[in-house]
This record gives C-alpha cells, sequence and structure tokens, in this order.
C-alpha cells in the first residue's frame, strides 16, 4: 500500500467525523441552545431507538446482507405489546417483544440463510408480511401503551435516563459478542468471503442466520424504548426506520459489502443523524428539507462506502510482476 | 524409470488414483509417494491433472477409484475439513485468507481458543500461541496486524503458519511462489527446509522449474492424467523435465485453412506496459493470420488481452486496428475500430442466460438494426440473428424462443461469437474460446476461427492448450509473466520448444542458489 492510497483511505475513513464537525460548528453558530449539556441529552435520548436498530443493522450488514424489515417489526411487536400486553408488568412484556421479534429476525434468517432467498427480497417480504399483520391486529386504529410502560421514559438509573441505559445495555452486549466472542469473529469471516469460511468449515449459514435473530430482536427493543418515549403508535410507526438503521450504520464505518464495520460506528451514525435532525428543529428549518437533509447524509455515507471498498478490492490485487509494485 | 529404495515407510502414499468428470476421465491412474522430510516436485503442463489430484488430496474431489493412505492408515478425506483433520494441508494460489481480521484470528478461526468457563475468545493465550507459530515461519509481526495490512509473502507465512497450528504432516503448495519478490521466495524456501527437518512432507505443484529444482529432492512429472516418471533431482535436467511433460495424446483434429497472412496487419501492438502486469509487448497481427499466445496459468495472458482492449489502463504503448491508432483506448473505442474480445469467462462476461439467443446477439449492437429515432426492426434482427445462428452452425434455429441457459456450454459460446460477428470485426481476441466444451463443438469453433480468417479477419488466439495454438496458428508468440519470450513461425512449431520458451524465467536476475 503506498503512502497516497493510504492517505485517500484515511480521509474516506474520516469522512464522518468531519461531517459531524461540520454540524456541530454549523448549528452552533446559528443557535446558541443547540451547543448545550442538556439539549445534548436530548439528543442521545431521541437518538435511542435509532441507535438500538442500527447496532442490530450492523451484525446483518456485517455478513453482506441487509434487513429491511426492522421497522415493520417494531410496529408489529408494539401493537402486541400494546394490545395483548397491557395488564402484565413491563419486564414481562419486554421478554415478549423481544422473543416474537427474534422470532421474526428467525424467519428472515432461514429465508436468506437456509433457503438462499437475497435478503433485500426476504426481508421486504417480511416487512410488508409484518405491517399487514399488525394494521389488521390494530384495524389501523391509533395503539396506546399504559402507564406502566410510558412511565419508564421519566425513570432514571443512578440519574442517568433509562433510554440512555437501554442504548449502553444494548450497545456493551454488541460490543462484547462481536469483538471477544468466537462467534463474534466468525461473523467478520463470513462477511468478508462466505464460501472461503464455508471451506475453512465455518457453519457460515448458522452465523447469518443469528445474525438476522439479533436484528430482529433489537428491532423489537428498539420499539420498545420508543413505546416508553411516545405512548401511543399508528399505522405510520417505524415506516422507514430500516433507512435510518442502515445510514446510521454506514455512516459510522460498516461497510454494505460486509465484513467491515462494528456496533461503535452504529452508536456515533445514530447520534450523527439525531444530532442534524435535532439542530434542524432549533433553528426552525422548514420541515420539507428534513428529508433532502437526511438523504444528503445517507448519500454522503454510502458514497464513501463504496469508494472505500473500491479501494480496499484494488489494494487486494495481485501482480504477475511483483517486483514492479514497491 | 527407477525407483528410489528406502528402508522407512511413506508417510502419504497415492496409488492408482482415478477420477472423471461429467464422463471425461482426467485422472487414469495416478500414484507416487512421498516421505517424512522431503518435498516432491509435482510437475505437468496445465490440464494435466495435477490439480485433480492435489483437489483429491485436499479432500476437494474424491476419487473414482484408487487408494491412499498416510502414515500407514487408509485415507479417503470426503471434505476439506477431514482432509485438514488428517494432517494434509493444502496451500491454494489464491490464500484462503480473511484480510479484515488480525493475523491471530486467521490462525485460530476455526478453534478459538475460551477462558474456563465462560465463552469468551482467551487473547492472552491466543496471542501467545501466534506468536510461537510466527516464530516458528520467521514472520516477525504482532500477532494483531491485520492480514490485509500484510505483503503477498507475508500472508503467505500466515498460510504456512496455520498449516502448523493444524499439526499438517503434509503440506501442499500450489504455485506458491508465482506472485513472491525473489527475497520473499527465499524466506519461503528457508521455511520449507526447515519444515522438512521436522518431518513434515511437502508436495509442490509450481511451472517455475527452477525453484522446484531448487527445493525438492524428487520430481514427479504428470501428463494427460497420469504419471509419466518419478525421479530424483540429480537424474533429471531441465530440457529432460520438458520433454516429459509434453507429448499429450491429440484428441483434436485442426481443419485445413485455404488462405494464408496478407501483407497488410490488422492489430499493431507496440511496447505495451502496464506496471506490475505487462512490460513493453510488442507484436503484429496480420490480415488473415492466426496468431497463437501461449502461456502457463498465471503468465499474463489474460491481461494482456484485457490490455488490448482496454478494459485495464495501460501505462505506456500503443495500439493500432487496420492502420488506426486507437487514440484513447477503452473497449468502446475498441469496439468502434473493429477489435472483439471473447473473454474466458463467458458465463459472467458474455451471455444473459435468461434471454433468447435473438436478444443475446443483438442487444449489444442494436444500431445496426435501427430504422428511425428510438425504433429497431424486429424483423431485420431476427433475419440476422437467424443467419448468424445458422453460420455458427447453432444447434437449434429457434433463435427467438430458446433461452441461453438452455444451450450446452458450446452452444453458449458460439452464441457469444455470433453476437460479436455481427459488428463484423476486423480482429478477434478470442480468449480460452474452448474451455470446457466438448470434442465436436470444439471442431466447429476450430472452423469458425477458419472462416474467420479466410473471409478477411485476424484472430488473436489465448490457450492454455499448446496443442490447440499450435493447431490452428500461423504463428506462436510465448508470454510469461507479463513479457514475450518467443515467437514461433508455423514451420518451427515445436512443442518442446514453445514449452521452454513459456517458462523461460522472467524478471530480476535470479541468483544461483546457495
Amino acid at each position: 500500500m503506498n503512502s497516497r492510497n493510504r492517505i485517500t483511505i484515511l480521509l474516506l475513513q474520516a469522512a464522518p467525523y468531519l461531517l459531524f464537525v461540520a454540524i456541530l460548528l454549523v448549528f452552533g453558530s446559528l443557535s446558541d441552545r443547540f451547543l448545550s449539556l442538556a439539549n445534548f441529552t436530548n439528543i442521545v435520548i431521541q437518538a435511542a431507538p435509532v441507535a438500538i436498530l442500527a447496532i442490530g443493522m450492523t451484525f446483518v450488514l456485517l455478513t453482506a446482507e441487509i434487513d429491511l424489515s426492522v421497522g415493520a417489526v417494531m410496529y408489529l411487536t408494539g401493537c402486541i405489546l400494546g394490545l395483548y400486553l397491557g395488564g402484565v408488568p413491563w419486564p414481562v412484556g419486554l421478554v415478549v417483544v423481544l422473543a416474537a421479534s427474534a422470532l421474526l429476525g428467525g424467519i428472515n434468517g432461514a429465508l436468506v440463510a437456509y433457503l438462499g432467498i437475497t435478503s433485500f427480497i426476504a426481508t421486504l417480504g417480511t416487512l410488508f408480511i409484518g405491517r399487514g399483520i399488525a394494521m389488521s391486529v390494530s384495524n389501523t386504529a391509533s395503539v396506546y401503551f399504559p402507564e406502566a410502560i410510558t412511565s419508564l421514559n421519566r425513570a432514571t438509573v443512578l440519574g442517568i435516563p433509562s433510554a440512555i441505559v437501554a442504548v449502553a445495555v444494548v450497545f456493551a452486549v454488541a460490543w462484547v459478542l462481536l469483538q471477544q466472542t468466537p462467534f463474534g469473529r466468525q461473523v467478520y469471516a463470513v462477511g468478508q468471503d462466505r464460501d472461503a469460511a464455508a471451506k475453512a468449515g465455518l457453519p457460515a449459514k448458522r452465523i447469518v442466520f443469528f445474525c438476522f435473530v439479533i436484528s430482529g430482536a433489537l428491532a423489537g427493543m428498539a420499539g420498545f424504548v420508543s413505546a416508553t418515549q411516545i405512548g401511543a403508535i399508528t399505522a405510520s410507526y417505524g415506516l422507514q426506520a430500516e433507512f435510518s438503521a442502515i445510514a446510521a450504520a454506514v455512516l459510522g464505518g460498516t461497510s454494505l459489502f460486509g465484513g467491515r464495520g462494528g456496533v461503535k460506528g452504529a452508536l456515533f451514525g445514530a447520534l450523527l443523524i439525531q444530532t442534524a435532525a435535532n439542530g434542524l428543529v432549533i433553528i426552525n428549518a422548514n420541515p420539507y428539507i428534513y428529508p433532502l437533509v437526511t438523504a444528503g447524509i445517507i448519500f454522503i455515507a454510502v458514497a464513501v462506502d463504496g469508494l472505500r471498498s473500491r479501494m480496499l478490492e484494488r489494494l487486494e490485487r495481485r501482480f504477475i510482476r511483483p517486483w514492479e509494485i514497491a | 524409470m527407477q525407483t528410489v529404495q528406502r528402508s522407512s515407510p511413506p508417510l502419504l502414499s497415492v496409488e492408482g488414483i482415478t477420477k472423471s468428470f461429467f464422463g471425461v476421465r482426467v485422472l487414469h491412474g495416478v500414484s507416487f509417494e512421498l516421505w517424512p522430510g522431503e518435498a516432491l516436485g509435482l510437475l505437468g503442463e496445465n490440464g494435466s491433472g495435477k490439480s485433480t489430484s492435489m483437489n483429491i488430496l485436499g479432500g476437494v474431489h474424491q476419487p473414482d477409484g484408487g487408494r491412499m493412505s498416510l502414515g500407514g492408515v487408509p485415507y479417503a478425506p470426503q471434505s476439506p475439513r477431514e482432509a485438514s483433520r488428517a494432517g494434509i494441508a493444502f496451500i491454494h494460489q489464491e490464500l484462503n485468507l480473511f484480510p479484515n481480521l488480525s493475523i491471530e484470528e486467521n490462525l485460530f478461526i476455526t478453534d478459538f481458543p475460551k477462558r474456563s468457563g465462560v465463552p469468551f475468545i482467551d487473547r492472552r493465550w491466543m496471542r501467545k500461541r501466534a506468536r510461537e507459530l510466527l516464530a516458528e515461519v520467521d514472520l516477525d509481526l504482532p500477532p494483531t496486524r491485520l492480514v490485509g495490512n500484510l505483503a503477498q509473502g507475508e500472508r503467505q507465512l500466515v498460510e504456512i503458519a496455520k498449516a502448523l497450528h493444524a499439526d499438517a504432516k503434509v503440506l501442499i503448495l500450489d504455485e506458491p511462489t508465482t506472485s513472491l519478490t525473489r527475497r520473499e521466495v527465499e524466506r519461503l524456501f528457508a521455511i520449507v527446509n526447515r519444515l522438512k527437518s521436522r518431518g513434515v512432507g511437502i508436495i509442490f505443484i509450481s511451472h517455475a522449474l527452477e525453484d522446484v529444482m531448487h527445493v525438492c529432492e524428487r520430481m514427479t512429472v504428470l501428463r494427460d492424467g497420469a504419471v509419466v516418471g518419478t525421479d530424483l533431482r540429480e537424474r533429471l535436467s531441465l530440457p529432460g523435465i520438458i520433454s516429459m511433460m509434453v507429448g499429450r495424446s491429440i484428441d483434436a483434429i485442426y481443419p485445413e485453412r485455404s488462405t494464408g497472412p496478407r501483407e497488410e496487419v490488422a492489430l499493431r501492438v507496440r511496447n505495451l506496459t502496464q506496471r506490475g502486469v505487462a512490460n513493453n509487448i510488442s507484436f503484429d497481427i496480420r490480415t488473415g493470420e492466426v496468431v497463437g499466445l501461449s502461456g502457463l496459468m498465471g503468465s499474463g495472458r489474460s491481461e494482456l488481452a484485457r490490455l488490448i482492449f482496454g478494459l485495464d489502463p495501460l501505462d505506456s504503448g500503443t495500439i493500432e486496428v487496420a492502420g488506426t491508432r486507437l487514440e484513447r483506448p477503452g473497449p468502446k473505442a475498441s469496439m468502434a475500430a473493429g477489435l472483439a474480445f471473447l473473454t474466458e469467462d463467458r458465463r459472467n462476461e458474455g451471455l444473459l442466460m435468461d434471454a433468447s439467443i435473438v436478444d443475446n446477439i443483438g442487444l449489444t449492437f442494436l444500431k445496426r438494426f435501427k430504422v428511425g429515432p428510438g425504433v429497431i426492426s424486429g424483423k431485420a434482427l431476427n433475419t440476422t440473428a437467424a443467419e448468424l445462428a445458422r453460420m455458427v452452425h447453432l444447434s437449434t434455429d429457434r433463435v427467438q424462443e430458446t433461452l441461453a441457459k438452455h444451450l450446452s456450454g458450446g452452444n453458449q459460446q458460439k452464441v457469444v461469437i455470433a453476437k460479436w460477428l455481427l459488428r463484423r470485426p476486423k480482429v478477434f481476441i478470442l480468449d480460452e474460446p474452448t474451455r470446457g466444451i466438448d470434442v465436436g463443438a470444439k471442431q466447429e469453433v476450430y472452423r469458425i476461427i477458419n472462416r474467420l480468417v479466410e473471409e478477411g479477419g485476424a484472430v488473436f488466439l489465448i490457450s492454455s492448450e499448446i496443442e490447440e495454438v499450435m493447431g490452428l496458428s500461423d504463428r506462436i508468440l510465448t508470454i510469461n509473466k507479463g513479457e514475450i519470450t518467443g515467437a514461433f513461425e508455423r514451420s518451427g512449431f515445436d512443442r518442446e520448444a514453445i514449452l521452454a520458451a513459456a517458462m523461460a524465467p522472467v524478471g530480476p536476475k535470479r541468483e544461483a542458489y546457495a
């Protein structure tokens, strides 16, 4: 690798951080309320559901697959929680939500890993099925959450808001899983080259399957945290949440091509997106430009990922006259 | 051929292995033995059965007949994993490492050490063991370094360390030196010698005869799926090995051509250079001429074709088609100038499998059938496609209804050729035009090639089969490591000379081995 390539890759990797700094500078100069601890705490709380989704999405993206169904899973498990689990203690509700969403993720995983259906199509299918079931059980009416759940939003642990605690716990578990267990490291191997992984004797299909289970379960978790925050959901709940999650993960350096990235990046990406959204609200921007800003951020993330992957691929190239390549 | 008398039993013995693919027998009873602590060179032309033999040894394929034993017990691996458990490590040319993981993670990817009682990786133990393994292959790198940041030679040593971790008794190295620098090769040889002294048996497959002669005590030469001979290094010479390698039975008849090359030059290539790939390549192809390019695996055959056609950028050099220089080389300019390129990988590059024959033939050149802005004549397209299908002797004339995926390999190849013929190319570059197709279809491809040049075209024929190149070409060029190493006129065609030229050493002067 020569030094010019090295610098280009470093710049590409630094791009999201530079973007973050730029966002802080722009909104900070436009509003004095923006750069405050209270506002930042607010940003983190608001970013919690997307951050949790993005952490789950990271597992799937690392295996070079995609999960478009997470928003639908949020909506469906939210309906289950609001309609059928109103009377149970919240930990029971959470466990049921996690189990149901993990099951939905397992369906995705089975379709992709064992039946060989392209994940884009398989999860698009479960997206519509999930939304369809949710709309029919709720009659597309608003679903309200009981006080036992909404009160969690105001709860704190050692003075830290519950949403932040939830993100921290999810992050810590996911980080340990990816970095410190054989499963996690094998996820990276499978994402880099599934054939090579299978040839080396790794259970590649099982690994892909479990990544979808994790993504599904964390979609349920994200839905639960979001339920505590908003109190009621409608048929548009969770729409396009998958795109925010993918954007957050990719912004944080996880490649759509598999094998590269991690959950730290997902956390960063979710914060970046929420910071931009928060800034737009604070400066009273026209709501119609929000999607344009989000789209711009997604575009940058994906472009950087594509450029970097192409570059890395070129660097991996082998030469028949190696002595000419210093 | 004398055999070597030894008192100890062999580490590995292979007896009478046979194997057929789709009814074609590729191995006719391969036998050889490997003793602990020796390196056996496995030599043979492309397609002689080296890879198949080694894939059977490595558990990738299962033999149809014959016996193998490893360390005195019968050995019949059903999968690469079983082979590796039995102590056979196969290091492929394409290394099986994950560049996004660290060295230590690559070493332990299938069997991470865990801390007692918890499912977490014992990083400390892993690092310690990785250091030991790296020390055994003389690789002074931190085990936490990403494999993606290693040079090719370093990666190979990591693969060898992985083999040591798996406690390999037999190490198969497939073309280990092709993409290594001189210094890396020397380091590899030092490690190979060290492993030998520890009793590991090495099978060394390579086209680089000098390397094989240097590191191997014995050589086995394969030809046409059978062993031609095995002997000690001292009793073999380079010319002797080459004459053992050539002389495959001829299974094809090459049709006669009624015309010969004309005066005018159809393709003129001058000083073509791309760093790391091709160096200062110059040659001409005249109208009505077939020029063959012969080279071994990794010689840069296909890379040269891609450079000429403009798929990869040039560092320097010029290309002229029928006297017109390509000013801005690229596939579009090449096609406009009259170049056609049949790639070696028709499944991925040449054909739309779910489209009809007509669509496959016409799709890349629809403007020929244009009758108005944005409108084409479907009738003209169908007629022309049917004509071309007849010309290439396609098995079916239902060109509108038949999808490409329903055709045999040979007929698919003919569709790709027809697609290019639509453009009436002046120079047709054919990269492995008969790979993987049956004998009958090969014959027809040969006839198409003849017809092309008889009608005033020119052909640049790339093939790994020396016989094919000899049977069809007016002239033959040999290539090795991106350099032209020889040129032969038809009257001077000689298999041994051509193979020797294709194997001629290229690159920085190799020092005499100590």
